[in-house]
């Protein structure tokens, strides 16, 4: 007969990772369990000792301790403790001690390995600090969003309908008309080789630079098309196309097979996959005309996150998609001032900093933005202008949702509204002489990207940034000194933050004292290497391109850093739901045990990441010193 | 009925039963020996029991279940767990079904205890009992073995609502004014007990969990009372 140990087998079936395993699994372990019950105070597990059990937290609560004697984690009801000897080499790597009086289940080595290699999730949940389970938790998701699935090719319908570049506009208008499209592509047909794309002409290029310039109807397609147009190619998913067609805000998208266009994808064909999309969005945010109607998007811009989180996209689909509507606000909004007050005197460059500038704006966000001007900016001439374009801008970001910046980075504030030598020379200041403020002004604008007029002004700084930055080492020892300031907790203890000292905490800012590290540390490798990279996950891939960290840190990385961020989106998602306004600070009861041990898991990786800056990036003495 | 050795002590009349046994099982039961007195607690083999009965009176009611695990101060071995249903031979009253939550059904295809008794001896044999209110489990378990096998069995027990109660008058003894009032002493039961010593809540009256809950239970009370030192004699009835 089977012996039941029911409250073993229930209170097991309950907790990661036995709550994964199958019944005949769970049956198996409580049989064969052993139980015993240890007073407050008393020693559980001495470091070297030899292990071949693998203990269960009933009741009660335990600590481990470090080699040094630094506490390494405190564990309470459900949690597992002693699989680091398990799985290494079978001595105790963390003394334990009970600081309650406490009950535990010692499972069998033999019986825990059998079944880790029948079953993964086991195997995953107890391996030593390994990076796996954050991988298995960030790998599912995105999976099941649709938009990441399928590919481009897939929403082509028809051949594109082209016209060679000498056609006259006329002639080009009648065959649109006749294949009922909204677009043509210009191609040259080239002898022995397949035809090269020149361009793209659609509907609205007829109305602006045909019919409102007074243009000839023999005028040659090849003036008035858009020249060099951004394609993508066909394997490249719809979510990428969507993405695309956001960032430049544009409504045709040529599919390519490697040089040769199959066809053109335009936002209708994307909107039937996403009626509620990002794209619907920005398409609408470019039609408005007032700063209120475009107040009137905010609840839009809510659903679409709320669409994307429940569609399981990733933490950097959603950063890139919320960033790109963030981009068109302050796009549409320079374009409703520029109506207002006239052409600029000098050419210029709104640039934002920042997470806008990362491409991982979540839902609580400041504005961080600036302008660049073009070096013959006359302050005494042109500031009026700058100043009231600024203003507008700011203004229109605030009441569109985009509070203002509390330490004042906004192109409103003089200091931020330079010509570029102006900015070059702040940019040579902080690097050679990273003192405290400088440093802060680092973090905020060496994460820079340019919105709106000429990006090459925000290019060069970029530029000038990658170059100098690397061959500072002082500089890059500071920024490194100052990416240790905010560190991780140690882990959750029960309904509580746990600090390194032991101290616990009932919340936690999980920006401050996750991602925010993170994005730091990530950004000081990058400006070692001299990447222009600004999102932290192309920083990685940067990394990962010039041997600069191994392979498995930069994966431990972007996996600590997908899982973090995705925390943080379902927990502004449910505020959201709850009609609740988004924040970045988390009660650990509201967090479930797998999330708790993956959140623990990334936090480690940001301690031993932090750990490796220190190291890396020495504190060097100042030059002529 | 024979229930305790009295001066004779628990080894000495183990000794006698050894010979004088005509069943065979009982007689390789006593034959395995008692462990003696001063023997310490740490070194005893122990084996934790409990029995669900139809009713509370041993005349008129029958056991419907058994569980035992075997255990010594360091571990509760679950693989070693035995479990049985018995047919008390008799109506169940509908209480008694709800309290078990052992169904009709059940105890119609149980076997009957003469069945299991030899089962239940050679499982016992060489452990010493620990029961949570061991008049039930002395009891009944006398009484089931004088029917099934002619000849009675007696045997020591640790009894940890005994020493709970011990330990409560001598940590909370009752002052003049409770008496005056009547107020009643702490709860000793076995829920009560093992909150004292902060082990969980286990959903009561099942014989197998009601025996780990009373292993886990001396584990305690060893611990923050007593010593692995401590003799079976100072614990023992």
């Amino acid at each position: 007969m089977q012996i039941e140990l029911l409250e073993i087998h229930d209170h097991l079936s309950r907790h990661p990772p036995f709550d994964t395993l199958p019944e005949s699994a769970l049956q198996q372990l409580a049989q064969q369990a052993q139980v015993s019950y240890h007073k407050a105070g008393s020693p559980l597990l001495e470091l070297g000792q030899p292990l071949n059990e693998l203990y269960y937290i009933r009741s009660g609560a335990v600590e481990t301790y470090k080699r040094n004697g630094d506490l390494h984690n405190r564990l309470g009801e459900g949690d597992v403790f002693g699989q680091a000897a398990l799985l290494g080499r079978h001595k105790v790597r963390f003394a334990a001690r009970a600081i309650e009086d406490c009950l535990l289940y010692c499972l069998p080595g033999a019986l825990i390995e059998a079944l880790c290699e029948e079953h993964d999730s086991l195997a995953e949940f107890l391996e030593a600090e390994g990076q796996s389970r954050l991988k298995s938790a960030v790998e599912n998701q995105g999976q099941a969003s649709q938009l990441m699935q399928i590919r481009l090719r897939k929403l082509l319908s028809r051949e594109p309908v082209s016209v060679a570049p000498d056609c006259p506009v006329q002639e080009a208008a009648q065959v649109m008309v006749e294949h009922s499209v909204s677009s043509l592509l210009v191609v040259q047909e080239q002898a022995n080789q397949p035809p090269a794309m020149l361009g793209i002409l659609t509907d609205r290029d007829f109305r602006s630079r045909v019919l409102a310039a007074g243009l000839p109807p023999s005028t040659p397609v090849s003036a008035v098309m858009s020249a060099e147009p951004i394609s993508l190619q066909a394997d490249a998913s719809v979510f990428d196309g969507m993405l695309c067609m956001l960032r430049h805000n544009i409504h045709h998208l040529p599919v390519m097979q490697r040089q040769q266009p199959l066809g053109v994808i335009n936002l209708a064909d994307i909107l039937r996959y996403e009626s509620r999309s990002s794209l619907y969005l920005v398409n609408n945010i470019f039609n408005l005309q007032s700063v209120e109607e475009l107040q009137r998007l905010v609840p839009d811009l809510q659903a679409t996150f709320l669409r994307m989180v429940n569609d399981q996209a990733t933490a950097q689909m959603i950063g890139q998609a919320m960033s790109s509507i963030g981009r068109a606000f302050c796009q549409r909004l320079l374009e409703l001032a520029e109506q207002r007050l006239g052409p600029p005197p000098v050419p210029y460059c709104f640039m934002v900093a920042g997470s806008m500038a990362r491409d991982e704006q979540l839902l609580v966000t400041d504005q961080d933005n600036a302008l660049v001007l073009d070096d013959r900016f006359d302050s005494a001439l042109h500031d009026e202008y700058f100043a009231e374009l600024a203003r507008l801008v700011c203004n229109g970001l605030a009441a569109c949702g985009y509070a203002y910046c509390k330490g004042g980075i906004m192109a409103s504030n003089r200091q931020w509204r330079q010509p570029l030598h102006v900015w070059q020379g702040y940019f040579r200041q902080w690097i050679e002489h990273p003192e405290p403020r400088a440093l802060l002004n680092s973090c905020i604008f060496f994460d820079l990207d340019a919105v709106y007029g000429q990006h090459e002004l925000a290019a060069q700084l970029q530029e000038q940034l990658a170059e100098q930055a690397s061959r500072t080492p002082h500089f890059l020892a500071s920024m490194a000194r100052n990416a240790l300031n905010r560190t991780p907790p140690l882990g959750f203890f029960r309904t509580f933050v746990m600090e390194k000292d032991g101290r616990q905490k009932n919340i936690i800012n999980l920006k401050g004292r996750g991602t925010a590290p993170l994005t730091d540390l990530i950004r000081v490798h990058a400006l070692a290497c001299g990447s222009t990279a600004q999102n932290s996950l192309a920083r990685l891939e940067a990394l990962a391109q010039a041997q600069w960290l191994q392979p498995q840190v930069l994966e431990q990385l972007r996996y600590a850093f997908e899982f973090l961020s995705l925390v943080r989106i379902r927990h502004q998602a449910r505020a959201l739901e709850a009609g609740q306004p988004p924040d970045n600070y988390i009660e650990p009861e509201h967090i479930s045990a797998h999330e708790r041990h993956n959140l623990k898991e990334a936090f480690q990786v940001i301690s031993h990441a932090q750990k490796f800056l220190r190291f890396r990036y020495p504190s060097v003495p100042m030059r002529g010193l | 009925m024979n229930l305790h050795p009295g001066k004779l002590g628990w080894p000495a009349f183990y000794a006698l039963q050894a010979r004088t046994c005509r069943n065979p099982a009982l007689r390789a039961y006593y034959q395995a020996g008692c462990p003696a007195a001063e023997l310490a607690i740490g070194a005893a083999p122990l084996l934790a029991l409990d029995v669900e009965t139809t009713g509370l009176d041993a005349q008129r009611d029958a056991i419907v279940s058994l569980g035992l695990i075997p255990f010594d101060l360091q571990r509760i071995r679950c693989s070693e767990a035995r479990y049985w249903v018995v047919n008390p031979q008799r109506e169940l009253p509908e209480r008694s079904v709800t309290i078990h939550r052992i169904t009709h059904s059940q105890i119609h295809q149980a076997p009957p205890f003469a069945a299991i008794a030899e089962e239940l001896l050679e499982a016992l044999r060489g452990r010493l009992v620990v029961v949570h209110y061991r008049t039930i489990e002395r009891l009944f378990l006398h009484k089931a073995v004088r029917q099934a096998l002619g000849e009675s069995l007696s045997l020591p027990m640790i009894d940890t609502m005994q020493l709970e109660a011990s330990l409560q008058r001598r940590q909370h003894p009752p002052g003049w004014l409770d008496r005056l009032f009547g107020r009643r002493p702490v709860s000793v039961r076995l829920a009560d007990s093992r909150r004292r010593y902060n082990l969980p809540a286990y959903q009561a009256h099942h014989a197998l969990s009601d025996a780990l809950a009373c292993a886990e239970l001396l584990q305690a009370q060893i611990a923050h009372h007593y010593s692995p030192h401590t003799p079976l004699r100072q614990l023992w009835y």
